[in-house]
């Protein structure tokens, strides 16, 4: 981003004629060139309806609310990962650990279940073990100054060993209140419903919406990604929002393995092996830059549920074979890294 | 020049001290794990155990190695492995003469060139569309699986051809055939960057990319060429791995094979911020990795738990090369009159 950002933008904001004929077409035109920076999360959006308008056109009960509430729930643990990831990936680095993560509180669950432990302990006790890991994850990364992708890639490894280290097996979970989440559906008008699960996930995008877009820490967050050095010249706390994302994004991993081992009533060791990268895809899918500085929570959640209705799609399809879902997921990728390319190029 | 030789001297000198300890370990519990014999005129022990299956992980990061040094990274080398074996057994399991040589030398070739070209997608996204090189090898990562399974047909191809098996488990002269493989691109590798102006253009592109197009590097060339590079090595890599277990499991094959790999070419040295890399320092992160794989397995812990000792040997030696305590190291045996030289103002 050094070359380009240095180079002089005299930007001629929007040439004579059209200003003086403030005609509706110019004015919708000025509307998009305003939003340019919402320009990749409405391309998200528009995949998204063309995707439900495919779905809908190609195959019967697809426009339904339970199509629809399904997705949203089977996806409410990658919903909150791709939350947290957009946090870090906005100041510029990425966090790997999140899967295994997902995985290693899951199996802390489980076995703490397996003990007797009660839910109203256990349930914050894996949440915070995402939160202790991230906190080591980012005094690598902030005070010993290793790359995100190595220290969070440390994380992963240690995350992964620890739950060998607690369990090989799957363990089923049989906790009352954990039985009670995951078989809860709170149905909504006829067709539609949502699970405590999609609701703690709403509730997370709601948090997290507030605390990137509406507070201090969170225009810091977006002035680390845009330029470091600049942020730190601005008297902005650096180093404690540095490692604070890194926190966050532990913090969602937490509490997405717990969702997850809600989702699935166990836990096993081998779950949530590249999740990370679903998270990340996400991420990029939704319109957010990975070299950080612009990016939305909204555009994440719009990312996942891309990928989603993916998977919904090729199961609705019947023929098609599961390894077409990563083939789509990987042009899909393509194709918004390419035209996310396409607008910062025309933007010089 | 003296001070640069006890710079690289230093960078190296962690991880081969966790190699130096990593072995005596071994030692202490075994004491024939040095011991190397001769039988059926095949040298057997655990050191060419170490040897050989570090192979197709030192081709990975041979090409981890170059790609990192042009401030690069490819996710998609496991993918490619997954695929250039999925391809390679295909083709030996539909032939009709499975065991002959020419069938396997052009299964090997359609592998190879297929790598090669998926290499030079890398490239070709990164060097001329200018995408990250994180995100332009994920989605190969991610659709390369997918491709692996859909050559496959989602089946583990198993196949029985004496001649393919050679690569990953044959002997030469006594020598593995895959230690020999590994060890000749390794040294055509650090001919090719050491002995030629190639490495330093490497270097030049990974320190300034605009300086060194300025300066008349064709950084664009270099760019492609080192994806290339390393796509052919994975596939190279993924041709061992399937060959080992005569089977190619699209799934599972070369899985997590570029973490592995970007943790050696770390342990070695070489920093992801690209700039100077160290084709000896990667050998040694790939030696570590591995005998620590198998000191796991010699000290009778569960082999699933060797993640945790990674990411300890990991932390170690990141946190050993990190500038905070290299500055409290350096200042501790001298004046603190030589701060190392912060970390080029990139980003």
């Amino acid at each position: 981003m050094t070359a380009q950002d240095v180079r002089p933008t005299t930007d001629p904001v929007v040439p004579g004629p059209v200003r003086r004929r403030r005609s509706d077409v110019s004015r919708v035109l000025h509307a998009v060139r305003v939003d340019r920076r919402f320009l990749p999360v409405v391309g998200t959006i528009v995949v998204l309806l063309l995707m439900f308008t495919i779905g809908g056109a190609r195959y019967e009960n697809f426009l339904s609310g339970r199509v629809v509430s399904n997705l949203f729930i089977n996806n409410s643990f990658l919903i909150v990962l791709a939350v947290g990831m957009t946090f870090v990936i906005i100041t510029g680095g990425i966090d790997l650990s999140v899967g295994a993560v997902v995985a290693l509180s899951g199996v802390t669950a489980a076995s703490l279940f397996q003990s007797g432990w009660p839910a109203f302990v256990v349930i914050p006790l894996v949440i915070l073990i995402g939160s202790a890991l991230g906190l080591v994850v980012g005094v690598m990364v902030h005070v010993f100054e290793i790359q995100p992708f190595i220290a969070t890639l440390a994380a992963m490894f240690l995350a992964r060993g620890l739950c060998y280290v607690i369990s090989l097996s799957s363990i089923p979970i049989t906790d009352p209140t954990i039985v009670w989440l995951s078989s809860t559906r709170i149905p909504i008008g006829d067709t539609w419903s949502i699970t405590p699960s999609g609701i703690i996930a709403l509730a997370v995008v709601a948090a997290a919406f507030f605390v990137l877009h509406y507070t201090r820490f969170g225009r810091t967050v977006y002035a680390i990604g845009g330029g470091e050095s600049s942020a730190v010249l601005m008297g902005l706390p650096v180093a404690r929002t540095k490692v604070l994302v890194y926190v966050i994004s532990g913090t969602c991993a937490g509490i997405g393995g717990f969702l997850f081992t809600v989702f699935s009533r166990s836990g096993y060791s081998l779950t949530g092996v590249g999740m990370e990268l679903d998270a990340i895809a996400a991420v990029v899918i939704g319109g957010t830059l990975l070299t950080g500085g612009s990016g939305f929570v909204i555009g994440s959640v719009f990312g996942v549920l891309v990928l989603g209705l993916i998977q919904t799609i090729i199961t609705f399809e019947g023929t098609l074979s599961s390894w077409w879902t990563k083939i789509f997921i990987g042009v899909l990728l393509l194709i918004f890294v390419v035209l996310q390319r396409a607008i910062a190029a025309r933007r010089r | 020049m003296t001070a640069w030789k006890t710079f690289v001297r230093s960078k190296i000198f962690w991880p081969v001290m966790a190699l130096v300890a990593l072995v005596a370990a071994n030692t202490i519990k075994t004491t024939r794990f040095l011991n190397i014999r001769v039988q059926d005129e095949h040298l057997f022990g655990a050191l060419i155990d170490i040897l050989r299956n570090s192979s197709p992980l030192l081709l990975v990061a041979l090409g981890m190695t170059l790609v990192i040094a042009t401030r690069g990274i490819d996710l998609s080398v496991g993918a490619v492995v997954a695929i250039s074996g999925a391809v390679a057994c295909s083709f030996i399991a539909s032939s009709p003469t499975p065991g002959a040589v020419v069938t396997v030398l052009t299964a090997v070739a359609i592998a190879v060139l297929l790598s090669l070209a998926l290499g030079a997608w890398n490239g070709f996204l990164v060097s001329v569309v200018g995408i990250q090189p994180i995100i332009a090898t994920l989605v190969l990562m991610t659709a390369g699986r997918g491709i692996a399974m859909l050559i496959t047909g989602g089946q583990i191809t198993t196949i029985n051809s004496p001649a393919y098996k050679r690569i990953g488990s044959g002997f030469w002269l006594g020598v593995p055939v895959a230690v020999l493989i590994a060890g000749g691109v390794f040294a055509i590798v650090a001919a090719l960057t050491r002995r030629t102006a190639l490495g330093m253009l490497i270097e030049s592109v990974g320190i300034n990319p605009l300086a060194s197009r300025l300066a008349g590097v064709q950084s664009r060339t270099i760019i492609w060429t080192v994806y290339a590079m390393a796509g052919v090595f994975a596939g190279i890599a993924g041709l061992m791995i399937s060959s080992n277990v005569m089977a190619a499991d699209a799934n599972n094959a070369g899985l997590f094979i570029e973490l592995d790999a970007i943790l050696a070419v770390v342990i070695g040295g070489t920093s992801l911020a690209g700039g100077k890399f160290s084709l000896s320092g990667t050998l040694v992160g790939v030696l570590v990795i591995q005998t620590l794989t198998l000191t796991v397995t010699i000290l009778g812990i569960p082999p699933a738990v060797t993640p945790l000792f990674k990411a300890i040997v990991v932390i170690a030696v990141c946190l050993m090369q990190s500038p905070v305590v290299r500055t409290k190291l350096a200042s501790r045996r001298r004046v603190p009159v030589i701060a190392p030289v912060p970390a080029e103002v990139a980003s």
